[in-house]
Formats: structure tokens, sequence, C-alpha cells
């Protein structure tokens, strides 16, 4: 034996393929186009309109405080709606506090989906029922989530892939770090998508990471890297469908980094103008993911005013719904805080859960 | 760990013979996966190795690696992957390796496990069973002897057990990995190589998680102790005899829940209560316990509830750990000062 046959000696994998490519990934407005089934870009057309709106929507109720705050994702719809439509029903969904839209788009009711963020209860959809993890607050702390889930799968044999959702600054937290290592390691049907939208709350990428890119990570874990315009609905979708077919199939992790823009400040309450300028926001702008597809599509004949009108009208009567709904003042019910602590009651709750009972009856006779 | 068999213990063949509180706990584990193929253990070296402590002692050889697994080094994400694991209905069992080694797990216990099934209003249980060695005595360098069960007590939704007997060890790990709510189990160390008469074969039956277990009755002051300070409060109560006291022993085995009752009427039958412990005082379980025993028991007090727990000190270099420790002195100086003379 000699030390190269010994484990700090083993052989290494060939690092090229894991390679992102050196400009992110597009889609339209390339000959390559031409191949993207009309159907599908239809679909995600209609999505992305509705998701526009859904965003100006939960914005607007937090000015009429109707949501506690909102974390837009608007500029960032493709990468929301790609996340969405790229799974099949058995896969599962890990999102973060800004992916709502992605949740919606997989078919959770808004209502249910901003639960969250109106503030009468954590989750307001089964995740169960929709394959959706609880929105993460915690930065990375739904990737290991992830995996874990994904790794089960696999043992049973189930083929269920994982997609998880991340932001730039969360890939420097550790959990990032760990869930990509362990995802790795286990080869573990799971898909990571970090939108690097430019920002954690004020702070810019270049203040986040050195690496070339935030795709490039993924080689230092060996697993592939890649990067796409986040903007680019249909190379997103193109990019995440790939990537979660080859996970179900047996090959393993990989990281797409989408390269996106937060339009919208980090949230209602934030001001970006105390660290961004206009004209950067104003840059992307005009590299708008509604507008790219538009524009496809225009040009393919394959969506005229009519289509277009359509488009509008549906979301205008999901947001008019949405608006109804969250105008209602959800039920509470106070002592629901002692359910679900535990799967039975210690004698402490049962004690608690009586003493705001009795306060509630004071309350009530008062 | 293993004893020796000689010819007379085969001819006899007892069912019942010296085992260790480590014997137990592997034996609880192999049970447990061996019931139910949703289990799964998982940590750092439990495979080929079988653990630090080889609690986990042939575990692989005999389940397969996929049911118990030597993950990559980095306790955030083992706890995390389990997480995931019981999301999609698995029923992981962690092992953390030392105590001072699961701090890097904490963010994914207090924001995720303890409130997944409260978050999702009981749609995602999370049947996680961790298991951390814990606590001092055993000559261990810096961070591999802290007492840790404060941190986890205080945060709802997770239960905190924790053994003090080899039969205990067995039982309370089997209701543990068998109960619908996530265990911290909290693993006295250095009772891991303590023995009692006990059978593999016949294991005792499972107590439910949230009884705590009269030691010793007694009529004169009642001591409430866990995990690795029972000992020390059983050989105090022996102790104490000899100046004419007869204490009581509560051993709580459980933190989270906390067995109120059983406490009550234990100390209701003395009149005077000690909490020991071997984690800080300040801000620790006995500062708890003793309230609740004031508030439960006021009019039967004849004394205040004290405490005897490590000082509020970083814990010690071995050399020194024997006078941070809570001893038999300290716990019979303690009960000296239950205002006897004012009787
Ligand atoms: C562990 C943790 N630390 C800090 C925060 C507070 N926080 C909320 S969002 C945010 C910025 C996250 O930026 P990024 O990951 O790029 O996602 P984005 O908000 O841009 O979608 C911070 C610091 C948090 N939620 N979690």
């Amino acid at each position: 034996m000699t030390v190269l046959d010994t484990p700090a000696w083993r052989p290494r994998t060939d690092a090229a393929p894991l390679l992102p490519d050196p400009e992110p990934y597009r889609l339209l407005g390339t000959p390559a186009a031409a191949d993207l089934d009309p159907a599908l870009l239809g679909r995600l057309h209609g999505q992305l309109v509705r998701g526009r709106r859904y965003n100006a929507q939960a914005t607007a109720l937090t000015k009429q405080g109707r949501l506690a705050v909102y974390p837009s994702s608007t500029g960032q719809e493709a990468c929301e709606i790609a996340a969405a439509l790229a799974l099949s029903p058995r896969d599962w969904l890990f999102p973060s506090y800004r992916d709502t839209l992605a949740v919606v788009a997989r078919g959770v009711d808004p209502v249910e989906a901003l639960t969250l963020l109106r503030g009468d209860w954590h989750t307001g959809y089964d995740p169960r029922e929709h394959r959706i993890a609880p929105l993460s607050t915690p930065l990375a702390t739904q990737l290991p989530h992830a995996v874990g889930l994904a790794h089960a799968a696999r043992l049973s044999g189930d083929p269920v892939a994982a997609l998880a959702m991340v932001g730039d600054g969360g890939t420097s937290e550790g959990d990032f770090h760990e869930a990509l290592n362990f995802a790795a390691v286990w080869q573990a049907p799971v898909v990571f998508l970090v939108q690097n939208n430019g920002f954690a709350i004020s702070v810019p990428l270049a203040k986040q990471t050195a690496a070339p890119t935030l795709a490039h990570k993924a080689v230092g874990y060996g697993m592939p890297g890649r990067l796409v315009d986040g903007n680019d609905v249909a190379a997103v979708h193109q990019v995440l469908s790939e990537a979660v077919e080859r996970a179900r199939e047996g090959g393993g992790p990989t990281l797409v980094e989408a390269v996106t823009y937060r339009i919208d400040a980090h949230t209602n309450a934030d001001d970006a103008t105390r660290y961004r300028e206009e004209s950067e926001v104003a840059a992307w702008r005009a590299h708008d993911p509604v507008e790219l597809l538009e524009r496809e599509l225009t040009a393919r004949g394959l969506l005229d005013d009519a289509a277009r009108q359509r488009a509008l009208d549906e979301a205008e009567a999901m947001a008019a719904d949405l608006r109804e709904r969250m105008h209602e003042d959800p039920e509470l019910d106070p002592t629901e805080l002692f359910e679900h602590v535990y799967a039975e009651p210690t004698q402490q709750l049962r004690e608690q859960a009586a003493q705001l009972r009795a306060e509630l009856e004071a309350e009530r006779q008062s | 760990m293993t004893t020796a068999t000689t010819a007379a213990d085969r001819a006899e063949a007892p069912s019942r013979k010296p085992a260790t509180m480590a014997q137990a706990l592997n034996q609880a584990l192999r049970d447990s996966l061996a019931a139910d193929p949703a289990v799964h253990v998982m940590g750092e070296d439990v495979g080929t190795l079988g653990g630090v402590f080889r609690i986990t002692d042939g575990l692989t050889r005999d389940f397969g690696e996929d049911r118990c697994t030597d993950t990559p080094l980095a306790e955030a994400g083992i706890l995390g992957a389990a997480v995931g694991m019981a999301m999609y209905g698995l029923r992981p069992v962690v092992e953390m390796q030392f105590d001072a080694f699961a701090y890097p797990a904490f963010e994914q216990l207090v924001s995720h496990v303890a409130r997944m099934r409260n978050r999702t209003r009981g749609a995602l249980p999370l049947p996680i069973t961790v298991r951390i060695p814990y606590g001092g005595g055993i000559g261990g360098v810096e961070h591999h002897s802290d007492s840790s069960e404060a941190y986890y007590l205080h945060t709802p939704g997770l239960h905190v057990v924790t053994p003090a007997t080899v039969e205990d060890a067995y039982g309370l790990l089997r209701a543990s990995i068998a109960s619908d709510d996530p265990v911290i189990f909290l693993e006295p160390k250095r009772l891991y190589w303590s023995k009692a008469d006990w059978s593999p074969q016949e294991p005792s039956a499972v107590p439910p998680i949230g009884r705590a277990a009269v030691r010793r009755t007694g009529r004169t002051a009642t001591l409430v102790t866990y995990g690795p300070s029972l000992p020390v409060c059983l050989e105090a109560a022996e102790a104490a005899e000899e100046e004419g006291w007869d204490l009581g022993v509560v051993d709580l085995r459980s933190l989270v829940p906390f067995d109120e009752e059983t406490v009550a009427a234990a100390v209701r039958a003395t009149g005077r209560a000690v909490v020991v412990h071997e984690s800080s005082g300040f801000g620790g379980a006995g500062a708890e316990i003793a309230a609740r025993i004031t508030e439960r028991c006021f009019h039967h007090l004849e004394a205040p509830v004290l405490r005897v727990a490590g000082f509020d000190i970083p814990y010690p270099p071995p050399m020194l750990e024997r006078h941070h420790l809570p001893g038999v002195d300290r716990i019979l100086d303690a009960v000296g000062r239950l205002q006897w003379e004012e009787r």
C-alpha cells in the first residue's frame, strides 16, 4: 500500500464538468427559444402576469394594515414561477419568507400562503397536503431539511425530489454549507435554487462573498453548479427541470444560481434609497422578466393583445378576490396557542390554558 | 463492557446479570431499530466505531449503513437533515458526540425542531430523539463536561429526559424514540459504566415519559434530583441516617414534562426539600423546581427550599472538577441548614 491508496489521498473528482457556464444561461431572445413548447410558454406567461399582480396586491395590503409585513418578489417572478412549475406533484418545495409567490404558483390559496405575514398563525397551509415546507425565516435553515427529506425518499426508493430556495445572503450561512455538503455526500435528490437578487437587505453581494460566482460554490462540494439568467423564465424553468429530473433519477444534487434583482425594497418597512442608486433599479427594470417573455411570445406570434388582456383580467380577478378576503378579519382562537405544542399538553400547559380561558371569559363579561 | 462468561454462568443461565447503562442504551437502540423500520440512527462516528462511548456498537453491522449512519461532521446539518427525514415520516435518532458539541445545532433545535408541530397546527410533528452525553465527573478536558439541560428545558416544544439507572436508560430511551414529540435525551456520561442487574432478554417495561420515580421514601427531608446526581443523593441519604435524618429521594427522570404531583407529594410528606443538580445553579433547573415546590407546598414547608448545584463558573478543568460537583458533604450541609433548630 502507498499513501495514494489511503483515504486522505483518494482520487479526487474532476472539477471541470461541475463548473458553471461563464455567463448566465439564457433562452429567450436566442435561437434556442424556437424549440420551446408554446403551451409551456403560455402557462409561464399567465403565471408571471398573475405573480406580478400578486406582489403588487400584497404590497398594497401592507399599506392598508392587512399584512404585518411583505417581502416582495417583484422582479424575481421568473424564479418563483419556474421553481413551482419545475416540480411534479409528488416533489417537495422548501421556500424562504420571500417565496410566497412560488407557494401560490404551486396551488396554495393566496390567503393561506400569506397567513404568516398577516400574523394570525405561522403556517397557513397544510405542508403535507401541498408538499411545501413552512416558509422559513431563519436564513438557510430550510436547506438541510430539504436534504433530509430527499435522503429519506431515496432510502425508501421513492422517486421524489426536493427543491430548496435561498437568497444570496443566505449562502453565507453555515446551514447553506452544511446542506450542500450533506446533499453531495449522500447524493440526495435535491436542487438548491439561489436567487441572487444583489442584496441581503442593504448588503450587496460583494460584501457577502469572494467566490467567482455563487454557482461556483457547488464545485467545492462535488456537485454541478449552474448559472442562469433569473429573469429569463424559460431558462430558469429548463435548468431547474433538468436538475430536478437528474436528482429524481439518482444523479445527485445541483446548485442553481439565478441572477436577478429585487426591484422593491427588502420589505415594505425598508428604505432602499439608503443603499442603492435609482439608475441601478432602472437598468433592471429594462431587463424585466414579464417583458422578456412577452417580447419572445409576440415575436413568435404567440401573444396578441386579446391574449395579453385575458392574462391581465385573470390576474385582476385573483387580486380582487385576495383583497376582498384579506379585508375580512381572521377568526382568532387564543386557546389554540396551547394546542400542538406537544402531542399531549403537559399539566403546566393545561393550567395555563385554563388561566387564559378565564381571562377571556372575564374580558367577555366586562 | 463485555463480561467474560464463566462455566458456572452458562450452567445457571441467569436471566439477570450486571449490565452497564451503556449496554442498556445499546439494547434500546437495537430493539427500536428492530421494532420499527422508520427508526434511523445517525451521527458522528456512530457507524464502524460504534460511537466514542460505544453506545451504537454493532448497529451498522447488524442493521446496515442506511439505518445507522456515519454523517459528515456538522451538528446543524445532522439535526437539520433529521428534521427533513422526520417530515418524510422517518423517526431519526441523532447522537451528538458530547454536550458542548451539540451547540452548533441549537438554531435548528430552537427554531425548527421545537416548534414545527405548533407552527403547522399539528400537520408536521417531528418524532426526533437527540441523544446527548452530558455532565462531568469523567476527567474530561474543556468542552467535554457541560450540563446543558437548562438551555433545552427553557424551549417549549421539547421534551427533556434523563435516565439515572440502567433500567431507565433502556425504558426511557425506548419511550423517547417511540414518542411523537422531539426528545432531548440526556445521558449522564459518568453513569455509562454504572452497573445493575438487568437482562437484555427481558428488558424492563417502557415507562411513560413524565413520571418521576421515588427512589427512597423519607420522613424528614426530600432530595429532588435527576441524572448524574441521583447516585450522589442516594449516598447522601444513606450517610444522613447517621445524623438521624431520614431522607427521601425523588428522581425526576424527565425535566419536561415535569412531574409536579410526585414532587409535591414527596415534599409535603417531609416539609423540607433540597434540589440537587450538577449544572450551574443560577437560572438552572433547580430554580424552576424550587419555585414550583414553594408555590405548591408553601404551607407544608418548615424551611426554604435549598439548592445544591454546580458553581456559576465555566466548567472547571478536570483536576479541579471535584470541587465543583455537588458531593455528599455539600448535600448534607444543605440538609443541615433546613432550620431544624427552630422546629
Ligand atoms: C439567521 C438569520 N439571520 C438574520 C436574519 C434577518 N434577515 C432577514 S432577511 C435578511 C437578508 C437576507 O438576504 P438574502 O438571503 O439575500 O435574501 P433576500 O431577502 O434578498 O431574498 C436578513 C439579514 C434572518 N432572517 N435569519
